[in-house]
């Protein structure tokens, strides 16, 4: 399993379990729920198992798809990502097209840089350049992929 | 220590039904300490290679520049440097809500240490590099208010040899106006237009250079340790926090900084900031225009005539990569502007990018409130912190100090 960097919900849990045994921190998390006028931007980030770098299927099961960062994804710099997919039988996907979109579902805003495909390599594998997280926190990833299948799209949760 | 902390937990026991910090005192979670580790000094390292600079790292250069920007002769009035709103004792900025040069900017002059670390610069990121951002002052009509055809003479008259040390042979000015440039004054722009294209070119090389030198010189200018720096690094070696560091009421503040505050959604890395542009709702200036920021800067830079792709630049087209991925079109970019660096903020009052806010509480109570922004959408949302909250993170961030130094 390619793990996030940093993984948020072994944060959350350990944080929860602090806060059971001291107690203080049930206020604190319910607090933290009900922040921001009446969850504007709120989303529930998905469970644990959702995060990562892959392989993740496409929503309608054409690709899957499977991020690997050279060094692992960090907030602030400028940093390129390579893709490896595959079609539902496991055979590399050449020739797509590939639309990168993603940002921050809890705070309502997308990539601060407009990355995009400047490679391909052959065997299912691109380069995806300029992108950049700006703060930690969820973050969603997904490429839309126009490939020999049709159009899918695969979305990663990444935390930074 | 064991004892200590039993007498902590039992004190946050205490205090569960008020106290929202978990843990509470002086304790920290492993992934808070490497958290609280990524916001020290400790993490920036050397500013990362500008190559359209290719005397950026010269200590030559950075005499000279350092030479730039004091030299008021720099100026149409010849009362303006550099440092004028970059006061060296001030911590490279002039304490003003507005900067004011020969006239009076619509912005608040920002710091400089650290800043080679940033791919934009100005509060709307309108230039790419340090170079490119010094030159903006010296043709502005309201800062230096002179025009390039007028520092290429100053260089060629005062500093003919060190330029050419750096720079190699200065061009013949000799039938070069002294005053001539694409500034608002009338007689130097109309100049400008009679020179031919080669005279245009050997002054902007040299008005370029003044740049280059003066970026040099920046970028020697460095931020110093802090007492949080200090906290944070220890916490980092040992697990442990270290005592006499930090005040409990410091502490208070980084544990809300760095949680129920969201301060680091923005303000994280070392430097405190992430570079990045944020629609914070600070309302214009009483009887100001509003601001668009940097939806107006990514415009700019993209057409900036000293940008990364630009034949002054001495970097290849394939290393202006914050160019060829910069969103210059988002909604998100109105009313957005840099984030600043947060060390030694509470030596750099008033605040904002027209410091429209004259305290450092008022800040804190302007993020607490998140009013709605004049132009586009605030990105915040209201904090509901207490009064003593905002004073503990107050008292946070005035652990933050550390006089830049060159």
């Amino acid at each position: 399993m390619n793990a996030p960097p940093s993984n948020p919900n072994r944060f959350r849990r350990r944080y929860a379990m602090a806060a059971t045994v001291l107690g203080a921190v049930a206020f604190f998390a319910a607090a933290a729920a009900h922040a921001g006028p009446a969850g504007r931007h709120r989303a529930e980030p998905p469970a644990r198992s959702e995060f990562g770098l892959g392989p993740r299927v496409s929503a309608a099961g054409h690709y899957t798809a499977t991020l690997q960062p050279a060094a692992s994804l960090r907030q602030r710099e400028l940093q390129s990502v390579r893709v490896r997919i595959a079609d539902a039988e496991g055979h590399a996907v050449d020739g797509a097209t590939i639309e990168v979109d993603g940002g921050m579902p809890q705070h309502g805003h997308g990539l601060p840089t407009r990355p995009r495909v400047t490679k391909s390599f052959g065997e299912g594998l691109y380069e995806i350049e300029g992108v950049r997280f700006n703060m930690g926190g969820w973050w969603v990833f997904s490429l839309a992929i126009t490939g020999s299948a049709g159009t899918d799209k695969v979305t990663f949760n990444i935390q930074l | 220590m064991t004892t200590k902390r039993i007498l902590a937990a039992l004190a946050a026991l205490c205090v569960a039904s008020v106290s929202a910090a978990p843990g509470g005192g002086d304790r920290w979670t492993a992934e808070q300490i490497e958290v609280i580790g990524s916001l020290s000094l400790a993490a920036l390292g050397a500013p990362p290679a500008d190559p359209t600079n290719r005397v950026a790292d010269d200590a030559e250069a950075a005499a000279l520049g350092r030479r730039f920007f004091f030299d008021a002769r720099l100026s149409s009035n010849g009362l303006v440097a550099c440092a004028t709103c970059h006061e060296p004792a001030l911590g490279f900025q002039d304490g003003k809500p507005l900067a004011k040069g020969v006239g009076e900017t619509r912005r608040r002059a920002m710091p400089i240490a650290g800043m080679a670390h940033s791919p934009f610069l100005f509060w709307d990121g309108r230039k790419d590099s340090q170079w490119a951002q010094a030159l903006g002052p010296l043709e502005s009509a309201v800062e230096h208010g002179g025009n390039r055809a007028q520092y290429a003479h100053v260089v060629a008259d005062h500093y003919a040899a060190e330029y050419e040390r750096v720079f190699g042979a200065l061009p013949d000015l000799s039938r070069v106006p002294r005053e001539a440039g694409s500034v608002e004054n009338a007689n130097a722009r109309e100049a400008w237009a009679r020179l031919d294209e080669t005279q245009r070119d050997a002054v902007t090389g040299v008005f370029v250079n003044i740049g280059k030198a003066i970026a040099a010189y920046e970028r020697t200018i460095e931020l110093q340790r802090s007492r949080f720096d200090e906290y944070a690094d220890a916490l980092r070696a040992t697990g442990r926090a270290p005592s006499n560091v930090l005040s409990s009421e410091e502490v208070a503040g980084l544990r809300l900084f760095v949680g129920e505050a969201n301060c680091t959604r923005c303000h994280n890395g070392p430097l405190l900031t992430n570079n990045d542009f944020h629609n914070t709702g600070v309302p214009a200036r009483a009887g100001s225009q509003p601001d668009v920021g940097r939806l107006a800067g990514a415009a700019d830079v993209l057409r900036d005539e000293f940008n990364c792709r630009s034949r002054w630049s001495d970097a290849g087209a394939a290393q202006c990569a914050e160019l060829e991925f910069l969103v210059a079109d988002a909604e998100s970019l109105a009313g957005a502007f840099k984030a600043p660096s947060l060390r030694n903020v509470a030596a750099r009052a008033p605040y904002m990018h027209a410091g429209q806010i004259a305290t450092l509480g008022d800040v804190l109570d302007h993020y607490n409130r998140a009013p709605a922004a004049q132009v586009g959408q605030s990105e915040l949302e209201p904090l509901g912190l207490s009064a003593a909250q905002l004073h503990q993170i107050e008292a946070f961030l005035r652990a933050l100090g550390g006089e830049p130094v060159e």
